[in-house]
């Protein structure tokens, strides 16, 4: 379960995942590329946890640049459980080993994990919690989240990582940060209805498990329809690959992480230490990605992927002039086997649920199996409601 | 046939702020140990994020503002994506989108009379880092601390004809710059460099020839020599057939006087620009506009037209004076302080001028603090302090910005005294020891005196007003 296990006594426990670069361990981003990297600068998010006392208990393994659908690619290995795949993170807090995870949320395994493992996530609003000393990989829409066994673990957490930081450019102020962590009360949720439609029939249980839930609990929940929110999944895809190109260029074999010994000259070096290290999920992403971004395509696929990502919001806003929050699953089942990973690129589909709120920057919180996504600042508000809703995990 | 060149410039300036453009690293690295001025952030690392330095912004708006470019009050950075090892993190951030400034206009002047360059687009973008060949290892190392360093790239459209006027519009983007305070636009310190675009066409033509991108020229001369060359290579193809031009980048090799084209694998490729999404729009509201605006110099023609009308300075004072920024801050200052134009251009001019070449400082180098200069100018006007050793004075001042004349007169006993018991005994004194230079001067050689003077006022330390001694001196000898 661990790349790296600590001893601490500090009374509150975190484990953080391998997108979250440490200076005294490996952060190895999942990838053979980056096998026994020590970085020279620490997450911000993870030095503010420890100044609060969390004692840092494990580094877990991610799938390479945490871009697959639960670990599966990571150079450390897939790690599972009965034949059911884990997300490595969320299993460190369900077996109590740690009280919180601290992980990047890059393309939406982090929500799947916790969904399935019936904990607590938080994905904040972009732009209230540093991504200072992260794996870069789709910088405009990946968030550093938590996961929990309560909201209110999720919550305390957050107020300790949220907030401004000069190091990180698209930071926001401490005002806007401080707003999002603000007590709410969540009153219409919207049921995404065209979202459901595809997942099996363990996840439209979760989902109207949890209805039911919300309308014990005085929350109006009403199934409303909408074509432009499922569009997210192909829009993100295509931003995230292209930054992600981008961003893994420069493991190169030039200055740190892998090497090949099988080279006579520059452009051999790079290709082969590039082609021996990466896996093959990587590779496609890699090779999609720089498709988008030619000159040929720019402005048909990139460009319009842009757009796309406004039109998204705007969707969002315009439910939100009527609703509080939006309630999706998080993913399509609640088990993924080994034979589910024999489709190396089902991530980029299942990332469906889980694309919305990554293109949108909106927050989201998966409790219970399922996925509420808020207006950007209402995380607080979510979490408060999960901690009234939620029976799961008590 | 009479046939034109085409010519457009892509000018790179090293902007002359303190740190680097996304990352507090020092951006004066010229010289220094390999490797010294680096930080996670221009190596590249993982996890680092850029923050703009905002000075670079200023600079930019600066640069664009001198060459009359319009501003984009939003401006963007995006990343320009290609491999090379001083690259560490296989990308530039630059401005492709959304430039800092845009539409701009340089007149330059040549023999042929006055002519306007139009301005493309200024953009900001950090540079790459250097790689060091070494022949004995055969190894090629690499030296970061030119990455991040911050550029602005300026383009011309191509309505440069000649390398005369190549010439003057760098020498020209050098001067406004430097006059901004913005860039120090060397050469051969790498702090500008040029790529030469270039095409030939039948005199009177309006359709553009075959454009050839020339890289790698290290001086003026150097551009100069590959436009001669490059514009014959042209005109040969044309003309005789020698060889198929075609649209390419070209290294100039200066030692063997020839344009070679560069691998096709060195110049081809997609930079796949895309917006960085790491830094957020710059927007230029306008107090920040404003700001910039009114810090901004008078061009160097009406500075020199403004010394002769307004000062009263010759017209080859004020060409001087306006060669450089420095020199007319400090100028302006001095001439504050002593109030008289001529005296602050007359020390300027000559003693300042004197130090600058004794310490081998560039116009540009001139930290001396003007206003203490017209106080030292005011100590000799008023007879405080003697020319001589006003001049020792000032060479206290270039070592050390802080020194304040009058303190420093006081504390090395410069200051002129009043008592003139003490310069009468010395008179007395000097006279009665040479009898001969007396007895010459009664007879009519009034050169004689100057010897008695001279060692009166070495006696006295020059501290005495010469005008007096020299009254005082014949007023004795006549009495006698
Ligand atoms: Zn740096």
């Amino acid at each position: 379960m661990y790349t790296v296990k600590f001893d601490t006594d500090a009374k509150l426990k975190v484990v953080a995942d391998s997108m979250i670069l440490t200076t005294d361990s490996e952060t190895n981003a999942g990838s053979k590329m980056l096998k026994g990297y020590k970085s020279l600068l620490e997450s911000e998010a993870l030095l503010k946890l420890k100044a609060a006392g969390y004692g840092l208990c494990g580094k877990t393994p991610v799938g390479e640049f945490a871009i697959d659908l639960l670990g599966e690619t990571s150079v450390d290995g897939a790690y599972t459980k009965d034949g059911a795949l884990m997300l490595a993170s969320a299993d460190a807090v369900k077996t109590g080993d740690a009280d919180i995870a601290l992980v990047l949320d890059v393309n939406g395994s982090v929500r799947r994990g916790t969904a399935q493992s019936g904990l607590i996530s938080v994905k904040p609003t972009y732009g209230t919690v540093s991504r200072y000393g992260t794996v870069p990989v789709a910088c405009s829409g990946e968030t550093v989240s938590l996961i929990g066994k309560t909201a209110e673990d999720c919550k305390n957490a957050l107020s300790v990582i949220s907030g401004h930081d000069d190091k990180d450019g698209t930071s926001l102020s401490d005002e806007l940060c401080k707003s999002a962590l603000s007590c709410g009360s969540v009153k219409r949720i919207a049921v995404l209805k065209s979202m459901t439609e595809g997942a099996d029939s363990c996840v439209k249980a979760k989902i109207d498990a949890f209805v039911n839930a919300l309308k014990e609990n005085g929350i109006e929940a009403c199934e409303i329809d909408d074509t432009v929110i499922v569009k997210s999944r192909a829009a993100w895809n295509i931003l995230m690959s292209a930054e992600l190109c981008n961003n893994v260029s420069r493991y190169d074999g030039v200055k740190y992480g892998y090497r090949t010994e099988n080279f006579t000259n520059l452009d051999e070096l790079y290709t082969n230490s590039r082609t021996e290290a990466f896996g093959q999920l990587l590779k496609t992403a890699i090779l999609f990605g720089s498709d988008t971004l030619s000159t040929e395509n720019y402005m048909k696929v990139y460009d319009k992927a842009l757009r796309v990502r406004r039109v998204v919001l705007e969707a969002f806003n315009k439910i939100f002039g009527e609703f509080d929050a939006v309630l999706m699953p998080a993913c399509s089942k609640m088990v993924y086997t080994e034979k589910d990973t024999e489709n190396k690129f089902l991530s980029y589909t299942e990332n469906l649920y889980t694309a919305p709120a990554s293109i949108t920057g909106l927050p989201a919180v998966v409790a219970c199996g399922v996925q509420l996504v808020g207006k950007a600042f209402s995380e607080g508000a979510l979490l408060d409601t999960v901690n009234a809703v939620c029976k799961e995990g008590k | 046939m009479r046939y034109e060149t085409v010519i457009g410039l892509e000018v790179h300036c090293e902007l002359a702020t303190d740190s680097k453009i996304f990352c507090s690293c020092s951006a004066h690295s010229y010289g220094a140990e390999p490797n010294s001025h680096v930080c996670p952030a221009c190596c590249g690392m993982p996890g680092m994020l850029p923050v703009v330095n905002k000075r670079v912004v200023d600079y930019g708006m600066k640069a664009g503002l001198m060459l009359n470019c319009h501003i984009n009050r939003v401006t963007t950075f995006d990343k320009k994506s290609y491999y090379y090892p001083d690259l560490p993190a296989a990308y530039q951030t630059t401005q492709w989108f959304a430039p800092v400034a845009v539409n701009g206009l340089v007149e330059i002047e040549t023999s042929k009379g006055k002519k306007n360059v139009r301005i493309k687009q200024i953009h900001m973008e950090e540079d790459a880092g250097k790689l060091v060949h070494d022949i004995r290892e055969d190894t090629t190392h690499v030296d970061f601390n030119r990455t991040s360093v911050p550029l602005i790239e300026i383009v011309s459209q191509p309505d440069l004809s000649s390398a005369e006027e190549v010439e003057a519009y760098l020498e020209r983007l050098k001067t406004l710059l430097r006059y901004a305070r913005v860039a120090e636009c060397e050469m051969a310190h790498g702090t500008m460099r040029c790529d030469v675009n270039l095409s030939v066409r039948p005199e009177g033509s309006d359709k553009l020839g075959v454009r050839t991108e020339m890289k790698n020229m290290n001086s003026i001369e150097a551009i100069k020599r590959a436009i001669e060359y490059e514009t014959s290579r042209h005109i040969d193809a044309i003309e005789n057939g020698t060889e198929v031009l075609v649209q390419e980048t070209r290294r100039w090799d200066d030692i063997k006087g020839k344009s070679y084209a560069m691998r096709s694998k060195e110049t081809a490729g997609d930079y796949r620009y895309f917006p960085d999404p790491n830094v957020m729009p710059v927007v230029i509201d306008d107090k920040w506009f404003d700001e910039i605006s009114e810090s901004l110099p008078e061009f160097p023609e009406v500075k020199r037209e403004r010394y002769m009308s307004e000062y009263g300075l010759s017209e080859y004072d004020s060409e001087q004076l306006a060669k450089s920024i420095a020199l007319c801050e400090c100028f302006e200052d001095a001439y504050s302080v002593c109030g008289s134009a001529k005296d602050a251009a007359n020390w300027m001019l000559s003693e300042v001028m004197s130090n600058l070449n004794a310490r081998q400082m560039t116009y540009d180098m001139l930290t001396l603090n003007g206003k203490a200069l017209g106080e030292l100018i005011t100590l000799v006007v008023d007879g405080k302090v003697g020319r001589a050793n006003a001049k020792k004075i000032l060479n206290a001042m270039f070592d050390d910005a802080s020194v304040s004349p009058a303190e420093y007169a006081e504390k090395n006993g410069f200051v002129i005294s009043n008592d003139t018991g003490l310069m009468d005994s010395v008179i007395k004194t000097m006279v009665a020891a040479d009898p001969k230079a007396v007895a010459d001067y009664k007879s009519g050689k009034e050169k004689a005196i100057m010897a008695i003077y001279g060692k009166c006022m070495k006696e006295l330390k020059g501290n005495c007003d010469p005008q007096t001694l020299r009254t005082k001196l014949i007023e004795y000898i006549n009495s006698l």
